[in-house]
C-alpha cells in the first residue's frame, strides 16, 4: 500500500455517507495530498470513480482487500 | 468552470421518500454541484424543527415485509392501529443496522454544504403553518422562484 496522507475509516456506512465524509475530509487538506479510504458498502466502487472523476480529485488506487474496499485519493 | 446545477422539487413528507431529496443534494453538493430543494405539500414535513416521519405499508405493495408478510398478511391488517409505528421503528432499526444515515443526519449534510433549502409559502399557508415550526436558514417562496432556478439548473428532479 502506497504512502497516504490521512486515512477515513468509513467502513458500516453506506450512501452516500463514504463520499460524503470523504469529500469533508477531503476539504482540510491540501493540495497534492493523498487520502486513503476504507469502506465496506460494495456501492463505493463505483461511487469514488464517479466522484474522482466529477471533482478532479485523482483516484490513484481502488481494490479490494480482505472484504474491505480501499481507495487513494489525490487531491486536486 | 462554472458549478453544474441541481434542482429538486420535494413533496411527499414520508420516511421513505424524505430519502431520496436529502441524499441526492447532499451528494451532488460534494460533487460541487450548486443545489436547491423546493419543499411543497407534504414535502414541508422535511423542513420541521423536530421530524416525525413514519412510513406505511399501506398502499405500498412494493414494501419488503417482515416474515414474507407482504405474501399472506391481509392488507387490511395493515390498517390496524399501531401497525405503521411499528413498520416505522423497524425500518429506523434495519437503517441503523445497515449503516443507512438518518433524515437528521442527511438534512444537516445538505444544509452544512450549503444546499439551498426553500419552502414553498403557498403550502405553507395552505396548511396554516407557522415559520416557527421550521428549522432556520430556509427561504420562503413560489413556483417563479424555483424557476428563475431550475430554469438554469442541469438536472431538474421531481420527488
Amino acid at each position: 500500500m502506497a504512502d497516504f496522507d490521512q486515512e477515513l475509516d468509513a467502513s458500516g456506512l453506506n450512501c452516500p455517507l463514504p463520499i460524503l465524509r470523504a469529500k469533508k475530509t477531503l476539504a482540510g487538506m491540501s493540495s497534492g495530498q493523498i487520502l486513503h479510504i476504507i469502506a465496506t458498502d460494495p456501492g463505493s466502487v463505483k461511487d469514488f470513480d464517479a466522484f474522482s472523476k466529477q471533482t478532479g480529485n485523482e483516484l490513484l488506487e481502488s481494490k479490494e482487500e480482505g472484504g474491505k474496499f480501499h481507495f487513494m485519493i489525490k487531491k486536486a | 468552470m462554472e458549478d453544474k446545477k441541481l434542482a429538486i422539487i420535494a413533496t411527499k413528507g414520508s420516511l421513505d421518500w424524505a430519502y431520496p431529496p436529502f441524499i441526492l443534494a447532499s451528494t451532488a453538493a460534494a460533487l460541487g454541484y450548486e443545489t436547491q430543494i423546493f419543499f411543497t405539500f407534504y414535502g414541508l414535513q422535511l423542513l420541521k424543527k423536530k421530524l416525525h416521519l413514519e412510513v406505511t405499508p399501506l398502499g405500498n405493495p412494493g414494501m419488503p415485509m417482515p416474515m414474507g408478510m407482504d405474501k399472506w398478511f391481509p392488507v387490511l391488517g395493515l390498517a390496524l392501529p399501531g401497525m405503521q409505528g411499528m413498520m416505522t421503528t423497524m425500518m429506523k432499526q434495519k437503517m441503523k443496522k445497515k449503516g443507512v444515515a438518518s433524515i437528521e443526519e442527511l438534512r444537516e449534510l445538505c444544509i452544512e454544504a450549503e444546499v439551498k433549502l426553500i419552502a414553498c409559502q403557498m403550502t405553507v399557508d395552505l396548511f396554516d403553518m407557522d415559520q416557527s415550526e421550521f428549522i432556520g436558514g430556509i427561504e420562503y417562496a413560489g413556483a417563479a422562484a424555483f424557476f428563475e432556478f431550475a430554469g438554469e439548473s442541469d438536472i431538474c428532479l421531481y420527488v
